[in-house]
């Protein structure tokens, strides 16, 4: 199989890898520095802490179909140095779920910790989109060298609780609209065919009849 | 009375939302003499539908700019983006039912008898935000003293226009088209219900149900079904279509319950738009003294 070219500015080991990793790490800071800026100027509408919430938490789904995006990319086009940008991008993430978090019990319920109890043992969406949080603190903790050393062959198993959070996070945003189920819908198809993907290329790895790795190189 | 037509009312006319805050105040200042000199909350309060001291009305952009109408748009700003080209001349409203005098009513006609009243009312959506809004209108009770219901008439049951050539909503399915919307025969008479064609003193706008709408303070602001077109009386509790779309989510009553939880918000609190901080809900929207004894008796868990 012949490989797309790759874009050689990105390709880790040139010299270009630290300067790419700063501007993709000051890229994914401009959705919240824009939605900043709409907070401070007014510009989130009549209900601008509803806006917040809203915008963090899409923001966080988005960042995780990126990130789930890198694997089926590598495959498929063979861009194998994508997996260089994958943590950040993951702990991107858990970043604008923090953020979202954040938003939701500082701002809109300003440390009323009894109320966001009571919102969350009553509401299902609220609860659900809690556990999404909660699954992703063990993945953003162990996205270090020393963790994925330690943890060997486990750390890949443990990581795959990210589709888990792409799903509950999803369910969470479904059910959190009223009428409009359109969006959410997207986001659910999206990380279905994430999850399928990987799921096809697994039985396909795992077949006998599949071409093994030396045949790829040497028809390559 | 006269029928106030955008292009009627020379700038000159226009009361400023400034002059009407100023308006407002000294109507609330001389509300309290009165109160004093009745000497009684309570008589004041039957007569002053108006909302508190701290209830400061929101701002015209807030108003405006902020709406749940789905027939253009399940964004909040979808309303005020296209509903702008919407027709409200000629607009007729059909009355028909248990009624003594069923007819075609043009709006002129409808409203024309009646002289314009200003009622300042907290607004309280279902999705836990609320506003205070300066509305014009006439309350209900006397618009429907004039069609003459007959006896068996016990609910009134309206309808939204039908136009998904002007309305892009009604074109998709996200919700049972025509909006319909029913009332009790006494919630419909209750002094506080009002049929709204106006706000600030102007024109009601289109993405706030021009050219006539309903409010009931003490509900949840879906009641207020906007661009009516027919009011039918019948003797069968209506399905709104809130509640038809999702029954376990949306009742029939639908009034301001901070004990009764909705499954995605609570009801114990809202925020009032503009503001930071939360605040409590007030049973019936704060408008108990008028409108607790119609449901005396009744189970308000059940009947939510």
């Amino acid at each position: 199989m012949k490989k797309a070219p790759r874009p050689e500015w990105l390709v880790p080991g040139t010299r270009y890898l630290a300067p790419a990793k700063v501007g993709i790490f000051l890229v994914a800071l401009v959705p919240l520095a824009w939605i900043g800026w709409g907070f401070f100027h007014d510009k989130l509408g009549a209900n601008p802490i509803r806006e917040l919430e809203i915008q963090t938490g899409l923001w966080t789904l988005r960042f995780l179909a990126i990130t789930l995006s890198i694997t089926p990319a590598r495959r498929v086009f063979g861009w194998n140095w994508l997996v260089k940008y994958r943590r950040m991008l993951g702990l991107f993430t858990f970043f604008y779920a923090t953020v979202h978090l954040s938003m939701w019990s500082f701002v809109d319920w300003f440390f009323a910790w009894g109320d966001m109890w009571h919102e969350i043992v009553k509401h299902k969406y609220i609860l659900i989109g809690m556990l999404t949080w909660l699954i992703m603190v063990p993945l953003a903790i162990t996205s270090t060298k020393g963790w994925v050393r330690r943890l060997g062959k486990r750390w890949t198993k443990l990581h795959r609780l990210v589709y888990a959070a792409a799903i509950t996070g999803t369910i969470h945003y479904l059910w959190a609209v009223k009428k409009d189920t359109f969006f959410p819908v997207v986001y659910l198809a999206t990380f279905a065919m994430l999850l399928a993907f990987r799921v096809i290329y697994a039985r396909r790895r795992s077949s006998p009849a599949r071409p093994t790795r030396s045949d790829e190189a040497q028809a390559a | 009375m006269l029928i106030k037509k955008p292009d009627d009312i020379k700038s000159s006319e226009i009361t400023t939302e400034d002059e009407y805050m100023n308006r407002r105040t000294f109507l609330a200042a001389a509300g309290v003499a009165t109160a004093g000199v009745l000497a009684s909350g309570k008589i004041a309060s039957a007569f002053m539908p108006t909302v508190a001291q701290d209830d400061k009305p929101n701002t015209w952009e807030e108003i405006t700019g902020y709406n749940n109408y789905y027939e253009f748009g399940t964004d909040k700003d979808d309303p005020a983006a296209n509903a702008t080209k919407f027709r409200t001349r000629p607009w007729t409203v059909k009355v028909d039912g248990l009624v003594k005098k069923p007819a075609d009513y043009q709006f002129e006609d409808l409203v024309k008898p009646f002289k314009l009243q200003d009622r300042t009312y907290r607004f309280r959506c279902v999705e836990a935000w609320s506003m205070v809004i300066p509305w014009q209108g006439i309350p209900l009770a006397d618009m429907i003293k004039r069609f003459e219901p007959l006896p068996s008439a016990k609910f009134v049951q309206f309808t939204t226009i039908m136009a998904p050539d002007q309305m892009p909503g009604e074109r998709e399915a996200i919700l049972p088209w025509p909006y319909v919307e029913g009332l009790r025969m006494d919630e419909a008479m209750n002094p506080l219900t009002l049929m709204v064609t106006g706000l600030y003193g102007k024109t009601l706008p289109n993405q706030n149900g021009a050219p006539l709408r309903l409010i009931t303070p003490w509900k949840y602001g879906f009641k207020g079904i906007k661009a009516i077109t027919r009011i039918s009386f019948v003797d069968k509790q209506p399905r709104n279509t809130w509640q038809i779309s999702n029954p376990n989510e949306y009742g029939f009553y639908a009034n301001v319950n901070p004990e009764v939880d909705h499954p995605r918000w609570t009801q114990a609190s809202e925020r009032r738009i503009g503001q930071f901080r939360r605040q409590k809900t007030l049973m019936f929207n704060g408008y108990a003294d008028q409108v607790a004894g119609m449901y005396a008796g009744m189970d308000l868990r059940k009947n939510f």
